[in-house]
């Protein structure tokens, strides 16, 4: 096999032309997206903005990719992104001094921590009562955004923090705290999987769960931990959400986070049927994702439309990745690679 | 217990109530105890202004539950529903308002879910993705569609249309029925024969019973999975067209969340997500829970409305849960 070959038969390849081709329309169409400026020593740029937009997407999606590698799938992540929001800014609005940096640590406490409760929750009637994850999950999906509504009292709580606003909007070292925390959260879940056993393990519960559990893997302890870490995860992505406006809506904040997770995890190459899966994958199908809302925003199409172009890469994806397109692909390459096989016996 | 049953003459064992149908039974206990208890704490609850209008604001969920009845007893899952009732009610809106003749917008609005489900079931069945990721597809699509098609809200004025819709027969003491009550109900009834008595309902429950057994078994696994789909758009289909008689209009944001509520609606009604087991009355009983929750709510007063997801929420848990005690280790 030629390298061309290997590298148009690559798992990652069609998003990544995907993503290369969006990134192309995007700069005909605007020639200063692909440029950065420097101000006040942070970094700007239609890049940098996207990627800040991109930054809770990919938190979600990294905890969606352990917990579909594990044969499960989290619907409740939306909710718990708006459970989240609804949290830090309810304990800061309460605080004494809403500015103060004490305030704000822990404000990110408690909302971390019942996220944490929430992804118990989950795994609890996923790896102990055995619930089928989209069901289990379900439950806090359909329930999670009326508690979040509880904790709000049903408004839209508003506050003004500075450090609280840092996590969505502030910089460091030039770059955008968002993207920052991202890229270091990713880093610590790639080091946890793949220098450890850990990431092995995971995949094996995914592949065979009741295997792993009679080799000795403890799948219910892994199962129930994928569950928290990819709440946590949500969490960490509803406190960026609600800080980027500073404003707890119960209702709209994170809505259809989770689709759109499930969409950037599927369009990375990892199989919702559980097992392998694929860090840089899921990378790439998020940016490809958030590069996808920016365009529409870009092209002045309306922003309403972004479902139907949503749609479009989805279908041709999932077709592209599909085992029945694949296998006639293949058979297509065998036939010509032995007629020219069978040509150049008759030639000899 | 296997013992004991083998003794026990015939006659005995018939009384005895057969597994299947616990759940859906389970169900209506739900249902008559959230009826007495509302109709103990309000005056007026158990009448037949508030049955029928349980039936009426509801109509449409009874269709679109009908339909992924269909989808979850051979173990897929149609997200798309919610959607394609929104595009139905524009295809109906913006195709009156080009003048065509309900004779025809009908058909039209029928066949547009229709065609969306037939997506979803190549999709699943000949490009073998998942049913989740498909129907998510199909979802997106629908949405971006309604979006192209007409931005806004359009009402509908077509006079045929507004006389179907604005049909009803009223008896007794605040009963009423309309033509939406009556097309929900018929759905159900054509549903509950086609599952119950034709070759086809058969193989629906095989599929999900086990795919590769329902294969080896010669039925036509390959249709059959492509056709609940094409049903539950069908559904979904008459569920936008009911909504539209409803609303009298199409609006490209209507059916948000809705899939939620015809999947937990078929849940509470017992049937199980892993396919197989399951019936269509059920998840009518499913939709008529769901409503009297939204009724009690609204009858108390005092209670928020937010209260209603986090009860649909908490009644998809308990039947959850006790669907796995009953059918013990089977599930996994």
């Amino acid at each position: 096999m030629t390298r061309v070959q290997a590298i148009v038969r690559h798992r990652l390849f069609w998003p990544v032309v995907a993503l290369v081709a969006l990134l192309v329309a995007n700069t005909i169409k605007n020639p200063t997206f692909v440029t950065l400026r420097v101000l006040d020593g942070h970094l700007f740029g239609a890049i940098i903005n996207l990627l800040r937009q991109g930054a809770p997407l990919l938190l979600v999606s990294l905890g969606m990719t352990l917990v579909i590698a594990t044969r499960g799938i989290d619907l409740s992540v939306g909710a718990v992104v708006a459970i989240a929001g609804a949290v830090g800014l309810a304990s800061v609005a309460g605080a004494p001094d809403p500015g103060s940096l004490g305030a704000v640590l822990t404000a990110f406490v408690l909302a971390l921590a019942v996220c944490v409760l929430a992804g118990m929750w989950n795994g609890f009637l996923v790896s102990v009562l055995g619930i089928q994850p989209i069901i289990a999950t379900l439950v806090l999906m359909t329930a999670g955004r009326g508690i979040a509504m509880l904790i709000t009292d049903g408004q839209i709580t508003t506050v003004t923090s500075a450090p609280y606003k840092a996590i969505g909007s502030g910089f460091w070292l030039g770059l955008p705290i968002p993207v920052l925390l991202a890229a270091a959260v990713m880093a610590a879940v790639a080091l946890l999987t793949r220098r450890t056993a850990l990431g092995l393990l995971v995949e094996s519960v995914g592949i065979n769960p009741e295997a792993s559990r009679i080799a000795g893997v403890g799948s219910r302890a892994i199962v129930w931990t994928v569950y928290v870490v990819c709440a946590l995860f949500a969490g960490l992505a509803g406190l960026m959400v609600s800080a980027d406006t500073m404003a707890a809506d119960a209702n709209n904040a994170g809505l259809f986070i989770e689709l759109d997770a499930i969409l950037a995890v599927v369009i990375g190459g990892t199989s919702l049927a559980g097992g392998k899966f694929s860090l840089s994958g899921t990378l790439v199908g998020v940016l490809v994702i958030t590069t996808l809302t920016v365009t529409v925003g870009m092209m002045s199409i309306s922003p309403s439309v972004t479902p139907l172009f949503k749609a479009v890469v989805v279908i041709a994806v999932c077709l592209a990745q599909s085992p029945a397109v694949r296998e006639r692909l293949a058979a297509r390459r065998r036939r010509a690679a032995s007629t020219a096989a069978a040509a150049a016996e008759v030639a000899a | 217990m296997g013992a004991l049953a083998g003794v026990r003459p015939r006659a005995v064992r018939s009384f005895r109530l057969d597994r299947r149908y616990l759940p859906v039974l389970g169900t209506l206990v739900v249902l008559v105890l959230m009826l007495a208890v509302g109709g103990g704490r309000y005056d007026g609850f158990v009448s037949g202004r508030v049955i029928s209008n349980l039936f009426l604001n509801n109509a449409h969920l009874v269709v679109l539950a009908v339909g992924m009845t269909f989808v979850i007893l051979t173990g897929g899952i149609d997200l798309s529903v919610g959607a394609v009732v929104a595009l139905s009610g524009i295809v109906a809106a913006v195709s009156f308002q080009a003048g065509l003749p309900a004779a025809v917008v009908i058909p039209l609005v029928v066949l547009v879910g229709s065609v969306i489900g037939l997506l979803v079931g190549v999709m699943v069945h000949v490009f073998g993705v998942q049913p989740f990721v498909a129907s998510l597809a199909a979802m997106f699509l629908a949405r971006g569609l309604c979006y192209v098609l007409a931005p806004e809200s359009v009402p509908i004025r077509d006079e045929s249309f507004v006389a179907l819709s604005s049909w009803s027969v009223q008896f007794g003491d605040g009963w009423r029925v309309t033509s939406a009550v009556v097309i929900a109900l018929v759905t159900l009834a054509v549903a509950v024969w086609v599952l119950q008595r034709t070759r086809f309902g058969r193989t629906v429950y095989a599929i999900g019973g086990g795919e590769q057994s329902a294969r080896l078994m010669g039925l036509p696994v390959a249709r059959t999975t492509v056709l609940v789909y094409v049903v539950s758009g069908t559904c979904a289909g008459i569920g936008g067209l009911l909504f539209a008689m409803y609303s009298r209009s199409g609006y490209s944001l209507t059916g948000v969340g809705m899939e939620l509520d015809a999947i937990a609606a078929v849940v509470i009604g017992g049937t199980l997500l892993t396919g197989g087991t399951g019936f269509v009355a059920g998840s009518l009983l499913g939709v008529l829970v769901l409503g009297l929750i939204q009724t009690i709510i609204t009858f108390e007063g005092t209670l928020s409305s937010w209260w209603t997801r986090i009860v649909i929420g908490a009644l998809v848990l308990v039947f959850v849960v006790l669907q796995r005690g009953l059918m013990g280790r089977r599930t996994t």
